[in-house]
This record gives C-alpha cells, sequence and structure tokens, in this order.
C-alpha cells in the first residue's frame, strides 16, 4: 500500500512537471517558438547521419529504418491520431488506408505511368474517398461496434487485394517507379549535391536518404494542418464528440459530418504515406498490410498519448526503433513488445506524454469510450486519488 | 451456378454447422466478459489457441500414433477436452490477472484495456512459437510452421443426408458444441454465480451494494469463457487435425463477428450468430469460391451492425448502452 502511494506521488509530481513546462511553453513568444521549429526540423533532416546510427541502430542501416518504420509509423501515428485521439473514434483497421495508398502508387504508377507528384495527389483524394465510403455507413455505429467494423474493413481490402488477380493477387505489384529525381542541381554555379555531401533529389535504389526527407516534408506539412485543424472550430468539435457525443449533439455540432470529416483526414493522411512508401520499395504484396500494422500504429497513439501530437510521435517512434534497436535479442522482440505494451498500460495508462485536457477527461471516465464496467472504486483505488491531491 | 449450389447444399450446411458451433463457444468468452466488463476481450483469441496446444499435448504425451478405437478413443477425447479447458481457462485468469485487473482497479479508460490486451496477444503468440512449441512440443526451428495432429479417429461415415455423408467427428463437434451450450445455459440462469454474473452485467455497483463479490464475479467469468475457449480448440483440433501459433486471430475475429450478430452479451445470440456465421460463409464460398469466405463474413458483419446495429437477438445480459 505504501509502496503504491509514492508510486502515485511520483508520477503526479511528474505529471506536475509536465504541466509547468507546458505552461511556460504557452507563453513563449511566437518568435522563439519558431526558433525551437526550425531546430527541430533541422534536427530532423541531421538524423540520418552514421555518428547518430552507430547507437540507435547498430543492427542495420539507420537511415532506412529512418524511413521504415519510424518515419512511416510517426506520419500514420499523426493520421490515427485525428480519429482515435482527437475525435475518440477507435479504428482498428487504419492499415486499409494506408494500403489504398500505396496500392495507388503502385497500379497507377505502373499501368499509366504517371508522375509521383499527380499521384500523391490522386492518391490522397482516393483515400479520402474511401475513409467516406466506410464512415458513411458505419459512423453512426459507436465505440467497439466502430472498432470491430473498422477492423473488419481492414481485413476485407487485404484479402481482397490478395484474391484478385487484376492487382497481382497474393504477389502483388512489381516496378513500382520511384518519384522523379533531378540528377544534377546547381543553384549560383554551386553544386549542392557535393556541397551538401547527399543527393538530396536523386531517388534511387540504394541511398534511402532522399525518400527520408520528402517523409519530412510530408510530416512538417501534415503537422502543420493537424495542428491548424486541432485549434479551430473544427477541433473543438471534436474534442466535443469525443467527450460526450450526444451533449455535442444536443448543443448543435454536426457530429456525423464532423465524425467523418475525422475519418477523411486520417485516411488522406494514411494514403499519402501509403503513395510516399510505395514510391520506395518498388514491389508491394498484401502482406505488407497485417491487421499488425493497425494494431502497432494504434499501440503508438495510445502509448505516446491519444490526443497530444508530440506524445503521439514519441510513442511512434518508441513502438518503431525499440524493435529495430534490440535486433540483438533477435526473435524476442516481439515477445517483449507485447509486454511492454501489457506493463504500460498498468503503469501509465494515459500515455507516455499525455495531453492536460485528456488526463482530465481519462479521470472522469469520459474520452470516447468511457471506462471499463464492473469498476467500482474499492478502498486500494482510493488510496490512490488521496496520494494524488 | 445454382446447380453447383445445389449439389453442395448439404455438404456446406454439415461443414458451416461444425465451423459455426466452433464459432459459437469461442464467441460465448467475448460475448460474457463484454456482458461483464464492456470489454473487447482481444486476447480471448489467443485463449483459443492455447486451447487447441492444450488438447495437443495429451496425444502428445501418450504418444499416439494411429487411430484408436472404443473405449481408449473415448478416453483420450475426453481427455483432450479437458486438458483444452484447463489450459484455456488458466491462460484466461492469468490475463484478467495480470493485465486487465490493474487497469480495472484503477478505472482506466477501455482504450487502455484494448491496448494492453492487444499486448498480451502479441506476447502470447510469440510466447508459443518461440518457446512452447520447440521446447515443449519438442520442435525446435519449427515454431511458425502448422503442427499435425496424427489421426485419432477414423473418420467414418455415420449417417447420410440426401447422398451426402455426415462424419463422425462433425457430429462430436456439433453435439459436444450444443451440449456445453446447454450446461452454459443453466450456469448462467440457474445458479448463484450465474445470478452474480447476471447482477454484474446489469448494474455493477448495485451489485455490489448487493453483497456480490464483484472480483469474485470477473474471474469466473473469465474462467468460464475460457474453458468454452478451450472446448472449442479441443473439438477444433479433433476435427481439422492441424493448429499453429497464429491460429487465434481470425478465430478470434469470426468469433467476435459472431457474438455482434447474435446480440453481445447475449448468450444464445452467440449460438445463433456462431451458427449463422458458420452456415453463411460456407453458402457464400460456394457462389464465390472459398477464397472470399471471410470478406462474406466481414461484410455481413457490416450489414447487420447497420440495419440491427443490437444484433439478432439484442443485447440481453446487460442493459441497454448509452
Amino acid at each position: 500500500m505504501n509502496q503504491k502511494n509514492s508510486l502515485a506521488g511520483i508520477r503526479h509530481r511528474l505529471g506536475q512537471y509536465g504541466d509547468n513546462m507546458h505552461d511556460r511553453w504557452l507563453n513563449t513568444p511566437g518568435w522563439q517558438r519558431w526558433i525551437l521549429y526550425v531546430a527541430l526540423i533541422i534536427g530532423a533532416l541531421l538524423l540520418p547521419s552514421e555518428s547518430i546510427g552507430g547507437f540507435m541502430s547498430p543492427y542495420t542501416d539507420w537511415a532506412s529504418i529512418l524511413f521504415f518504420p519510424i518515419g512511416t509509423y510517426v506520419v500514420l501515428a499523426i493520421g490515427l491520431n485525428v480519429v482515435v485521439g482527437q475525435a475518440g473514434l477507435l479504428d482498428l483497421g487504419f492499415v486499409a488506408f494506408y494500403a489504398v495508398g500505396g496500392y495507388a502508387m503502385a497500379l497507377i504508377g505502373t499501368k499509366l505511368g504517371w508522375n509521383f507528384w499527380l499521384i500523391l495527389v490522386v492518391g490522397i483524394g482516393i483515400c479520402a474517398l474511401s475513409g467516406i465510403t466506410l464512415g458513411g455507413p458505419t459512423l453512426r455505429l459507436r465505440g467497439d461496434y466502430l472498432a470491430i467494423v473498422t477492423l473488419g474493413f481492414g481485413e476485407i481490402i487485404r484479402i481482397t487485394a490478395r484474391n484478385t488477380d487484376a492487382i497481382g493477387g497474393p504477389n502483388g505489384i512489381r516496378g513500382i517507379p520511384h518519384p522523379p529525381s533531378i540528377d544534377e542541381l546547381n543553384i549560383f554555379g554551386v553544386d549542392v549535391y557535393e556541397l551538401l555531401g547527399v543527393k538530396i533529389f536523386k531517388y534511387g535504389v540504394l541511398d534511402p536518404r532522399p525518400y527520408y526527407y520528402l517523409l519530412v516534408a510530408l510530416a512538417v506539412i501534415v503537422i502543420i494542418l493537424v495542428k491548424r485543424w486541432e485549434k479551430s472550430r473544427v477541433g473543438r468539435a471534436w474534442a466535443a464528440i469525443r467527450e460526450d457525443e450526444d451533449a455535442a449533439e444536443v448543443m448543435g455540432v454536426p457530429t456525423f459530418r464532423f465524425k467523418m470529416l475525422a475519418f477523411a483526414i486520417g485516411a488522406s493522411i494514411g494514403g499519402a504515406m501509403g503513395v510516399l512508401w510505395a514510391s520506395k520499395v518498388i514491389s508491394l504484396n498484401p502482406n505488407d498490410f497485417q491487421f499488425l500494422l493497425s494494431a502497432t500504429i494504434l499501440a503508438a497513439v495510445v502509448m505516446g498519448g491519444a490526443g497530444n501530437l508530440p506524445g503521439v510521435m514519441l510513442g511512434a517512434f518508441v513502438v518503431a526503433w525499440l524493435p529495430e534497436r534490440f535486433r540483438g535479442l533477435q526473435e524476442y522482440r516481439m515477445l517483449i513488445f507485447g509486454a511492454v505494451l501489457v506493463a504500460l498500460m498498468i503503469f501509465r495508462p494515459e500515455g507516455l506524454l499525455p495531453s492536460r485536457q485528456r488526463k482530465a477527461e481519462l479521470k472522469e471516465g469520459t474520452g470516447g469510450m468511457g471506462t471499463l464496467g464492473a469498476e467500482v472504486p474499492g478502498p486500494e483505488s482510493r488510496g490512490e486519488e488521496v496520494a494524488s491531491k | 451456378m445454382l446447380n453447383d449450389f445445389i449439389n453442395q447444399f448439404w455438404p456446406a450446411t454439415i461443414d458451416g454447422l461444425a465451423f459455426g458451433s466452433i464459432y459459437a463457444l469461442i464467441a460465448l468468452g467475448y460475448t460474457m466478459v463484454y456482458g461483464v466488463l464492456r470489454l473487447i476481450n482481444f486476447a480471448h483469441s489467443e485463449v483459443f489457441m492455447i486451447g487447441t496446444f492444450g488438447a495437443m499435448f495429451v496425444p502428445f504425451v501418450l504418444g499416439i500414433n494411429s487411430a484408436l478405437t472404443g473405449i481408449a478413443l473415448v478416453g483420450v477425447i475426453i481427455a483432450m477436452i479437458l486438458a483444452g479447458m484447463l489450459a484455456s481457462a488458466g491462460t484466461a485468469i492469468a490475463l484478467e490477472q495480470i493485465a486487465y485487473r490493474p487497469l480495472r482497479k484503477r478505472g482506466a479508460s477501455r482504450l487502455a484495456a484494448l491496448i494492453s490486451a492487444i499486448g498480451a496477444s502479441i506476447f502470447l503468440q510469440e510466447l508459443f512459437a518461440l518457446l512452447v512449441i520447440p521446447e515443449v512440443f519438442n520442435r525446435p526451428q519449427q515454431g511458425r510452421i502448422q503442427m499435425g495432429l496424427p489421426r485419432l479417429m477414423e473418420r467414418t461415415e455415420l449417417f447420410s443426408i440426401f447422398g451426402h455423408s455426415v462424419r463422425v467427428d462433425q457430429v462430436l463437434v456439433i453435439v459436444a458444441a450444443i451440449g456445453m451450450m446447454i450446461a452454459l445455459d443453466a450456469l448462467v440462469n440457474r445458479t448463484k454465480i450465474g445470478r452474480g454474473i447476471r447482477a454484474t452485467a446489469q448494474n455493477p455497483e448495485a451489485a455490489v451494494l448487493m453483497g456480490v463479490d464483484i472480483n469474485k464475479i470477473v474471474r469466473m467469468t473469465f474462467l468460464i469463457g475460457g474453458g468454452m475457449a478451450g472446448v472449442a480448440g479441443a473439438l477444433y483440433l479433433i476435427s481439422y487435425e492441424n493448429t499453429n501459433y497464429y491460429i487465434g486471430f481470425l478465430f478470434g475475429i469470426k468469433a467476435f463477428t459472431a457474438a455482434v450478430l447474435g446480440g453481445i452479451g447475449n448468450l444464445r445470440g452467440a449460438l445463433v450468430g456462431g451458427v449463422m456465421l458458420g452456415l453463411v460463409e460456407n453458402y457464400g464460398a460456394i457462389f464465390f469460391g472459398s477464397d472470399w469466405k471471410h470478406v462474406i463474413s466481414f461484410t455481413i458483419l457490416v450489414l447487420v451492425l447497420m440495419f440491427r446495429p443490437t444484433g439478432i437477438l439484442g443485447e440481453s445480459l446487460q442493459q441497454a448502452r448509452a
């Protein structure tokens, strides 16, 4: 009992420290924030260097795993966070949209030979459309029903792809084109490639770094857009739906339309990542889009702290990076991953970096899915409550 | 097309009933836990998987390689079912203790419980692929390869319907499943524990005030649900004679679909949903080919949820949800 209290105390103090930091962040003037943003972007661009990679991934090529799984998971988690963290809709089939994006790139690229940038735009459109198509009939469902329907949808997409010979069946599609390269880049007579030591716009097979830079660009755009939405009327509507859908509806929020919007936006982000991923890998097949990927991304979102963008990105990074870092443990990494998920939910169910609003919601037992049934506060949980006061 | 259907109608029906019975038995675990805790026990699929391996353990230890007859066969089958139940129920209880109880105590969100379940599910799969199958079943380096069961029971024809034979193992699956259902129905509706389960499902706080020990009830719920999944695992193994570490995933989703189809939280609904799902996907397979079997069942799930979201029989173990 005593130990439990002190644990709760530490957790509480940590949470308070986080809140103080957050307050200070809110009070910093805009230009200082911009400096930090730019520093973060530059830091992200410098990440693929050898010196960092030596520590971060001694077993595999650091720049490659920065693109997949780390970068890919981060962007997918941002997309899923819109659906799960912000609108509070539990989606267990997010990988479906990633698959649609990947297949859009593969099919249009090989059959019609379109340019990558054009396919990116079209792919995003297709994914938004598929998000709406799925959302239309299913978004009237709530909580667990929605979860299971989206899970079913994810499997339908994968099995359909496997069974349809016109799109390669179980073998998938080969020979997916890369984005158009710029072979030489001279600005005012200076060879930029020479200067940087990296051919940043040359999309080949050997160097994963150009793709990674492209991914960082995509991530930055997505983050800016998502952040703007979160602060706008749309974001407030999502929060209202997440906390209490009936109350939101009564207050005049067109809940169904906003839920559709969240679905479409999440799907577009997943789809954009699918297009980008497919443009690097040359060949894909239906087994690249297993349910485990959906589960992993969802785990990343919840582990990082659903609804809080930096937290979600941290969660995705951890989920993607840990198994790669501990490749020394070979096969045991998924075993450890599973155990870590369970332990994390026991000791820190609100995630690594929860937002303050979410934390309050969780305490009240609202926040999308509500609490478990059959849970009546016993003497033990009361002890914890006292400790946190 | 229609000719195909008429030709294959009876085999598909029998197969559908056998599969449906297995779905129904697994669905019971989902439905009971959901009824009491409002939680998708995602790791229940792994409970089923462990049940198949628990049953596999009996012939493995006895070193049976050829078909049995008479008393020996009956004894081995009963032992397999019991071993499956034991393994599954033990797993379910351990899951509840380790993965769910700490969350429940703190009143954590259902999302956290779901993630915990997914984590436990991955953990159990990998545990079997990496340790249990290579070490216990003595198949080093083959943890991820399908494991077959030596034929225990000659697949003799028991009787025939319109010229299509019905095999002993199919009858066994269906009869055993129905027997378990009847026993469970009696348990929930006639006994004190069953009353506790129903009370907790309706209103946990009132149940506590009336002197129901919630922790005991939740443990019983997991125990019973796990035991049913163990029976399903043993029956599946006896009839289809193979299993692997990943088998739970598809069966888990199908069984959840069955539970939702019948009305989640409703025990009889699980039976109806399971059998319906088994039948429909086998009939559908005649028209579209067996590759599309899974797509058919998910499509049906979506359609049912759109037009009758409380399932065929409605949600009765619990109150209507907000």
